[in-house]
């Protein structure tokens, strides 16, 4: 078999997912891009200029001076976007610091264990990822409710008179993100840390370096593209999630995916929710990049 | 370092009930007799009871099902010819573009994939329902099912291969023989990803479904908004129960498939 170029095998083989992803993903991404692009109108479907076949190139070329960035325009000009953007980001950064907190320690742990309880530890870890993500999310609000699990334990302990109310706000957004994206973070920090070499620490320690800084000298900076892997695999997803801040947050929760959503489905806006979709992209497509160049450039080292 | 033990005990202890209490908790108060989701009031399966007669809601759980099964294959067969062209092909023209469209939908929050089918199937005059949710859902998963399948390539050994060709083997014939076995456990695991992916998935759901295709995660979502009830709980329940076992057999398979 030719090791490299393409045969006519391998390119029947590699026309159907290329179509395949032609047709459902990369067409209807530039579908946005160009709706981001029109006017919204009160019509089916509800934007001008619309394409049709019977137009001809020249009728094209005739719509396509219909466009307008009146949509992007718009994005700056109404404080709501530009506060779901910051908002967003900041609940996902935020989640994602809280996440590292609670994933470094638990993949240490496992990492620590003994080898043959490790990966039944870290299968047990990851599990929860297998399971329903609706399920997760509505599994916290019996928790955090006013008369949920959490008040009832705290005040039973006396620690707290009234309940605390954290359904309804942006901390309950947080607690949910975090939960759901945890899979995400400890298995590449894991991953890192299972690969360091031990000999490392002992040297480390045969030098006079006490637990603590050969943590901070040899163990954490080793695992850092671990880290990495994991905060962008939790972070970028989570600016633009839907499902958590519609389920636990409040009415004065505000993040870029239920602004889009909302936009979509009751503003009917969809020049303006596709504006939305391309400067979100452009937002995150940012940290892809660079995380790639980082990745191709370590596999080369 | 026996030293350490105690701290990374109770780490693990911490981890484990963060990640478990929650979904234990869900799991006991559906069997709970009051119809409270958080006072307990006695043991009862009467909210299993009233979930099987819930004609609505085991509707979506077949739409849910066959969505899931369908889109799994699809995914399958297209995350499989993915995976070789971007392991085993070497350079070609577009080459980025594609290793781009694979990898993107992994991490774009899905809300964009959904809003961006729903454009195109508008724009084509496309009825939404069954098939568009099929489609929608074979997309994203195809992309997570070739990355796994791609892993396993990666670590087979192409010597065998190579002696199969040498044999006298054709492709079709090396592919069939040698290299499919091989690839098994990995296509398993791609399919099985894919259907948990799309059994789970109410966002893109929600922007290619039409009337009549209300998915499983559609109709608990709508539930889970008018407020939290046990019934919900139980059928969260079968839920885990049924992931639990297929992760379970999964576990078992590849175990024996290792040994």
């Amino acid at each position: 078999m030719p090791r490299g170029g393409l045969t006519r095998g391998r390119l029947s083989a590699l026309v159907i997912p290329y179509g395949w992803l032609a047709l459902f993903f990369l067409a209807p991404l530039a579908l946005v891009l160009k709706i981001s692009l029109s006017k919204s109108i009160i019509a089916q479907p509800p934007y001008e200029p619309a394409f049709g076949a019977s137009d001809g190139l020249a009728g094209w070329f005739e719509k396509a001076r219909a466009f307008s960035v009146a949509a992007y325009r718009g994005l700056g000009e109404d404080p709501l976007y530009l506060e779901s953007y910051l908002s967003s980001l900041a609940i996902a950064g935020v989640s994602t610091l809280f996440a590292l907190l609670i994933a470094y320690p638990l993949a240490l742990a496992i990492a620590r264990s003994d080898p043959r309880r490790r990966s039944l530890l870290i299968a047990l870890a990851v599990a929860p990822f297998w399971t329903s993500f609706l399920i997760r999310v509505y599994a916290w609000i019996a928790i955090l409710k006013d008369e949920g699990f959490l008040n009832h334990a705290l005040m039973a302990i006396g620690l707290i008179d009234a309940p605390l109310t954290i359904y309804a706000t942006n901390v309950a957004v947080v607690i949910g993100i975090v939960y759901s994206y945890l899979p995400f973070v400890v298995l590449p920090i894991y991953n890192s840390l299972e690969k360091q070499d031990a000999a490392l620490r002992e040297a480390a320690a045969d030098l006079g370096a006490g637990p603590l800084a050969t943590f901070w000298k040899v163990t954490l900076p080793l695992s850092l593209p671990g880290v990495i892997a994991g905060a962008l695999l939790m972070f970028i997803p989570a600016v633009g999630e839907f499902v958590i801040p519609d389920l636990l947050g409040g009415s004065d929760t505000i993040m870029i995916g239920r602004t889009m959503w909302n936009d979509f489905f009751e503003n009917r806006d969809w020049p303006a929710a596709s504006a939305g979709a391309i400067v979100l992209l452009i937002l995150l497509v940012g940290p892809i990049i660079w995380f790639e160049r980082r990745q191709t450039k370590g596999q080369g080292a | 370092m026996t030293s350490a033990r105690l701290p990374r005990l109770a780490t693990l202890a911490f981890g484990f009930a963060f990640l478990y209490a929650p979904i234990a908790l869900l799991v006991i108060y559906s069997f709970n007799a009051s119809k409270l989701v958080t006072v307990w009031a006695g043991f009862s399966t009467r909210w299993y009871a009233s979930l099987f007669s819930n004609a609505a809601l085991i509707a979506s759980a077949k739409i849910s099902l066959q969505v899931a099964a369908l889109s799994a294959i699809i995914a399958t067969f297209n995350g499989t010819l993915a995976a070789f062209a971007l392991e085993r092909f070497g350079a070609f023209r577009t080459r980025g573009v594609f290793v781009g469209a694979i990898y993107a939908p992994l991490v774009i929050p899905e809300v964009i994939l959904g809003l961006s089918l729903l454009l195109i199937f508008v724009a084509l005059g496309v009825d939404r329902g069954f098939w568009t949710i099929v489609a929608g859902h074979a997309t994203f998963t195809m992309c997570f099912a070739a990355v796994v399948i791609r892993a396993r390539l990666a670590g087979m050994d192409r010597s065998l291969e190579e002696a199969a060709m040498d044999l006298g083997a054709g492709p079709v014939m090396t592919f069939a023989r040698v290299v499919l076995p091989q690839l098994a456990p990995a296509l398993v695991s791609a399919w099985m990803l894919a259907f948990i992916l799309s059994l789970d998935d109410l966002v893109i759901a929600s922007f290619t479904s039409g009337p009549g295709s209300t998915t499983l995660p559609m109709r608990i979502y709508s539930q889970v908004r008018l407020g939290v009830t046990p019934e919900i709980n139980a059928m969260s329940s079968l839920l885990l129960a049924a992931v639990g076992l297929a992760l379970f057999i999964s576990a078992i398979a590849g175990r024996r498939h290792e040994s």
